[in-house]
């Protein structure tokens, strides 16, 4: 049998729309998470459910080629991000994890309170991100 | 709310349980992720059930909850998020591998 | 200084991280994985010396106080622990180089034992009961993968049972955290003990320690929970295996004694002397009968794990600094003798390319290095006077007179027998006989993978002959986490 190409016009046009604003707010998660509800684990899952859309919309193959990455690096990425934050303060002979935080101004933003504990959310972000896809990409591939 | 709470952890334990006891490989992966909800929320339920603020940030509050069970949950939750996907995939390769996803069919050798 | 305890959680980690980005070049991620696992292993040696010498190092983790962040505490035992881990974790890992298939090292391999690692490690030096759990699942998640790395089908099938019967204690694990909590009020284990002896509340705490006892037991496979162990380590490599039979079900036990020792001293007639030590004798009488009863090399040195997991609690249970020390002692024995004895059976897969002890035979002639070799380490596991099993079984069992609990001193007795029964099975029939393999399979050559094997049994006579020095380290160790003063002192800094 002749496999049937689906005509998904709407579907695609539509996932091109929500994945923006999915995406934005998966980053707004990621950044609120210090002292709001938020952080990497909830944002790296969005940004997949975000990413996964686009897998739902489009095929396999032409996501391959528009975001060629292999998520399993993202994951060593994210680890590495995640453990060297704690690292740091041990070479300022600080305890292992000591977070530090101070606030700045900037341009735009205006006053921001950077904390160290973002680039280790940033870390568990990555993760996340890579190892949901993996999976589920795994699965999805294996499927033919 | 707290004989609620415990009357629901209960129910979902009981489903949990059921769903373990089947011969179905999807049954049991389903089991497990109930039996983690099951008890997440006993760990929220357990210390007892409070309204207020978070504590640290705000300093007018009435009353505060405790925020460590909090994290405990969310730690649990994510820790439960990666055993379910490793035990999905499992399952999904060992029904490919079987081409059965009856348990009665995995037992192994008969004779145990 | 204090952060130097963190480094056998933190490097496998980093080093994990960047293996995986390394991902298909198999050389790098050999050399990587074996200098880390050697700087481990310097790390706890030197670690073990610092605590005997100068006491209890305490980590304050991102420097919150001890009973609000989390702790990590290197005491005298939990060193002791990591010694051995490092070491048994070394040594599979230089006998995994050989072994394992090229197509297994390029699907992560080497990551998943480093994170098998961490996890290991972070639970021998948490002080948090909750951090405990967090790192019980990291060692898990990693097993698991390692349990079914490489999918064949008879590995997919059992370490499915494997892992369900993981996540359930893991929720039974958690649902004990949460008990803990209500009546305690606190996640850190050196203040848990404290207000256990200040709670008058007997009747509440035995039934969280009785879950919490289910929880490790289940990892520890203990009676009647075992029944997971022997099937699912009869599906991986020999190095992995090796590692799962030395490693991973001792890291139940020593939560088994970390609590038991720490919080859970309120009622040791009923939890230690009647339940632990009934626990104990069927552990080791139903794992030994399991033993005796199997013709499979690999099946049955997995059902001795379980009979001799039931010495280390029946140690625990009688609960004398004596009984406790030989309870460390056995440790340290069972995961040296354990670990060579599961490469034994990978280095006689290799050459013989079965497992089954009827079809093999005569493999002393052919490779009587191998042969010797195996003998020295068995007759040390059934217990034969000048080497370690006798001097770590006397103990317990001198102890289990004295104390009068004489049913279950017989039981370990007849286990002893049993097993040096079952050993020299696997002697006749895989090493004596008639010849069973064809000629190139005894040119098999050996003597490289015998390598990483020879510290093990080097250890093994040592541990028997030097018996008096390190019995005086495990009693100095018993006798520390006997008293949970010292380390409930340590950590809080009262």
């Amino acid at each position: 049998m002749k496999p049937i190409k689906p005509n998904d016009m709407m579907l695609q046009t539509l996932a091109r729309l929500i994945i923006l604003v999915v995406l934005s707010f998966s980053i707004y998660l990621l950044l609120a998470g210090h002292n709001n509800p938020g952080g990497g684990f909830i944002g790296g899952l969005m940004t997949s459910s975000a990413i996964l859309i686009l897998y739902v919309a489009f095929d396999m193959k032409t996501i391959k080629k528009a975001i060629p990455i292999d998520f399993v690096k993202i994951i060593g990425i994210g680890l590495l991000f995640a453990s060297l934050t704690g690292v740091v303060s041990m070479l300022f002979g600080y305890p292992y994890l000591k977070q530090f935080f101070d606030y700045f101004t900037i341009p735009i933003l205006g006053e921001v309170e950077l904390t160290t504990a973002l680039p280790f959310d940033l870390g568990v972000y990555f993760v996340v991100v890579g190892s949901a896809l993996t999976i589920i990409l795994t699965i999805a591939e294996d499927d033919k | 709310m707290e004989v609620l709470m415990a009357i629901m952890i209960g129910i979902i334990f009981m489903v949990s349980i059921y769903l373990m006891m089947s011969r179905n490989l999807l049954r049991v992966a389903v089991a497990t992720l109930l039996l983690s909800h099951g008890v997440h929320l006993l760990l929220l339920t357990m210390p007892g059930l409070q309204r207020g603020d978070a504590p640290i940030l705000s300093f007018a509050a009435d009353a505060y909850t405790d925020p460590l069970p909090h994290a405990l949950i969310l730690t649990a939750i994510v820790i439960s998020f990666a055993v379910t996907s490793l035990l999905l995939v499992m399952a999904y390769r060992t029904y490919k591998v079987h081409k059965t996803d009856d348990l009665e069919d995995l037992r192994g050798s008969a004779d145990e | 200084m204090n952060n130097l305890i963190i480094l056998p959680i933190v490097i496998p980690f980093i080093i994990g991280a960047i293996l995986i980005l390394l991902a298909k070049r198999i050389t790098a991620q050999r050399i990587l994985s074996g200098i880390t696992m050697s700087f481990l292993l310097t790390l706890s040696i030197y670690l073990a010396v610092i605590v005997y010498l100068h006491g209890t190092i305490v980590l304050e983790v991102g420097n919150w106080e001890a009973p609000f962040g989390i702790v990590i505490v290197a005491d005298l035992l939990s060193t002791f622990m990591l010694l051995l881990s490092n070491l048994v974790g070394t040594i599979c890992l230089f006998f995994a180089f050989q072994t394992v298939a090229e197509t297994r090292e390029k699907q992560f391999f080497y990551p998943l034992y480093l994170f098998l690692m961490i996890g290991v490690n972070g639970a021998f030096l948490t002080g948090d009961l909750f951090n405990l759990f967090v790192f019980f699942e990291v060692m898990l998640i990693a097993s698991y993968g390692l349990i079914v790395h490489g999918g064949t089908g008879y590995q997919l099938r059992e370490s499915f049972k494997y892992v369900i019967i993981n996540i359930f204690a893991s929720a039974l694990f958690i649902a004990a955290i949460a008990w803990i909590y209500a009546i305690t009020g606190t996640m850190n284990m050196a203040h848990i003990a404290e207000r256990v002896a200040e709670l008058d509340q007997a009747g509440a705490l035995n039934f969280v320690a009785m879950l919490l006892f289910v929880v490790f037991a289940s990892k520890g496979a203990l009676f009647p929970l075992y029944f997971w162990l022997p099937r699912s380590y009869f599906g991986p490599p020999a190095a992995i295996a090796a590692l799962f039979g030395g490693l991973l079900t001792k890291v139940g036990i020593y939560a088994i004694i970390r609590t038991f020792t720490l919080m859970f001293n309120h009622d040791i007639g009923f939890t230690h002397k009647e339940l632990i030590v009934t626990i104990a004798g069927f552990t080791m009488l139903f794992g030994v009968l399991g033993a005796v009863s199997q013709f499979d090399f690999k099946r049955i040195l997995s059902y001795h794990i379980i009979s001799q997991v039931g010495y280390m609690v029946m140690g625990l249970g009688i609960f004398t600094p004596l009984a406790v020390a030989g309870a460390i002692y056995y440790i340290a024995h069972h995961m040296i003798v354990k670990t060579a004895l599961f490469l034994f059976a990978g280095v006689t897969e290799r050459i013989t390319g079965t497992t089954d002890l009827k079809k093999m035979g005569g493999l002393l002639g052919t490779h009587p290095w191998l042969a010797w070799f195996f003998f020295i380490t068995a007759v040390s596991l059934a217990g034969i006077p000048p080497l370690s099993g006798f001097f770590s079984k006397f103990p317990i069992i001198l102890s289990g007179f004295e104390e009068g609990q004489y049913v279950i001193a017989g039981v370990a007795l007849l286990v002893g027998l049993l097993t040096l029964f079952s050993m020299i099975k696997i002697f006749s029939y895989a090493f004596w006989g008639k010849q069973k393999h064809t000629k190139e399979q005894a040119s098999v050559p050996v003597r490289k993978l015998l390598l990483p094997i020879f510290p093990l049994v080097a250890l093994a006579i040592i541990l028997g002959f030097a018996a008096e020095p390190i019995f005086t380290y495990s009693l100095e160790v018993a006798e520390d986490i006997m008293d949970p003063a010292n380390y409930i002192d340590s950590v809080l800094k009262e």
